[in-house]
């Protein structure tokens, strides 16, 4: 049991990386990752955040969504599985919103430190991809949870990748056309590359 | 009309979503492995775009500041809603494969992006015009893209065979890289590269120039 939960932990952080096997948080991974300390912030920030809303969204999917779900309300034949994206994007931002409160109140340097990217968050493909994946897949409550912060761990791991090489990047003669945007696509291809040797890695 | 015309137009290729405002490339890779999926896409973010870029700027002059995100998220996921069901209805097995992706729509940041920077200032015509102008200029880096990726990597382009693939008895052996993630990350940067080549002033300055070798022999 405890082996099949490591699996998929290992296998959301290296083989399915989020960022570079499925191309989400594409925006913000992209724009965010000059600096290594901020691409670190952000982060963490998105582990924290698909850590807590992909079991989220499987529990409203689960308990109110899929088919046949609402048969303890008296309801067997509804199925509202369509809903599913206004109510994940609904639970995304406002989970977003409360954990910003909530890290205000009590975690202020936590605040201070993830600020700007907090709100940010709410349309980054990444955390809503996970809770589609969480679907499709048809996850348990656990393996939601472990799968979202494998998802985060990847993500993050991948975010800060990126900014070490872009860190080195603009010390490089690199031609004109290509100096920033094409140079960093052209880096974050490499990095996938690299991942993909973890393929077919089966714990 | 100018203005009109302006909205449409430049974001095809002067003001690009992905190339030059790097908005957009979240979903947009990963659906660019073959052509049919890609204009299956394509057309799903038009309607979306137009649409929401219409509806938000409509209730604009409504909807308190501090909320105008969750107003927006809500609009923009009703869309997708309708766009994900008429999907499942008509290409089936287009949208199995799709999968995720549709639903990605949501946070595709051109549409909120546009929504946010465009739709909030300006009146519904305009609106519509710009947010088909980005719909377009997302749907023709794409679109390139993919020109670029099912041949080379299959042989064939929505089911017409270009080269002869040796499984075929043909002579052309497909690189399988191409239908793998990294390449799609070549095509982009090349494109951009060209893109900026095209039209100098979009190329960013570089942080650090390198000095020249100022010294006649360096080492002895």
């Amino acid at each position: 049991m405890l082996e099949q939960y490591l699996g998929l932990f290992v296998q959301a952080i290296f083989v399915e990386n989020m960022a570079l096997t499925y191309f989400l948080g594409m925006c913000t991974f992209i724009a965010i990752s000059k600096k290594i300390e901020t691409a670190f912030g952000l982060g963490v920030a998105v582990i924290l955040v698909l850590a807590i809303t992909t079991p989220v969204n499987n529990l409203i999917y689960n308990l109110l969504l899929r088919e046949g779900a609402l048969a303890w309300a008296g309801f067997p034949d509804v199925d509202l599985s369509f809903l599913g994206y206004l109510s994940y994007i609904g639970v995304i931002a406002a989970m977003v919103q409360i954990l910003e409160m909530f890290l205000d109140r009590f975690v202020p340097i936590l605040y201070n430190a993830l600020g700007v990217f907090l709100p940010l968050i709410t349309v980054n493909c990444a955390i809503l991809g996970a809770s589609l994946f969480m679907v499709e897949r048809d996850y348990t409550f656990v393996e939601s949870t472990i799968f979202g912060a494998g998802a985060g761990v990847g993500w993050a791991l991948a975010i800060v990748a990126l900014a070490g090489v872009r860190e080195k990047l603009k010390y490089s003669d690199v031609p004109r056309g290509l100096q920033g945007l094409g140079i960093t696509f052209i880096a974050v291809g490499l990095i996938a590359l690299c991942f993909m040797s973890f393929g077919g890695i089966d714990i | 009309m100018a203005a009109g015309k302006k909205a449409l137009v430049d974001p095809i290729f002067d003001n690009n979503p992905i190339a030059l405002q790097v908005l957009g490339i979240c979903s947009a890779l990963a659906v660019t492995i073959s052509m049919s999926n890609t204009l299956v896409m394509c057309a799903a973010v038009i309607f979306v775009t137009t649409l929401s870029n219409v509806a938000v700027s409509l209730v604009r002059n409504h909807v308190p500041t501090n909320i105008r995100i969750i107003v927006q998220m809500t609009i923009i996921a009703s869309l997708v809603i309708v766009v994900d069901q008429v999907l499942q209805a008509l290409v089936y097995d287009i949208s199995k494969r799709l999968s995720v992706f549709v639903g990605l729509i949501i946070t595709n940041c051109i549409v909120l992006g546009r929504a946010e920077a465009f739709a909030m200032q300006n009146p519904p015509g305009l609106s519509a015009l710009d947010g088909l102008g980005n719909a377009l200029g997302y749907s023709v880096i794409l679109l390139l893209v993919a020109v670029f990726r099912e041949p080379i990597g299959t042989g064939a382009i929505m089911g017409f065979e270009l080269f002869k693939t040796v499984n075929n008895g043909g002579w052309y052996v497909p690189n399988g890289m191409m239908l793998l993630s990294p390449s799609a990350f070549f095509i982009i940067g090349l494109l951009i590269w060209a893109l900026r080549e095209w039209k100098p002033s979009q190329a960013e300055e570089p942080e650090y120039e390198i000095a020249s070798n100022l010294q006649y022999r360096e080492a002895y």
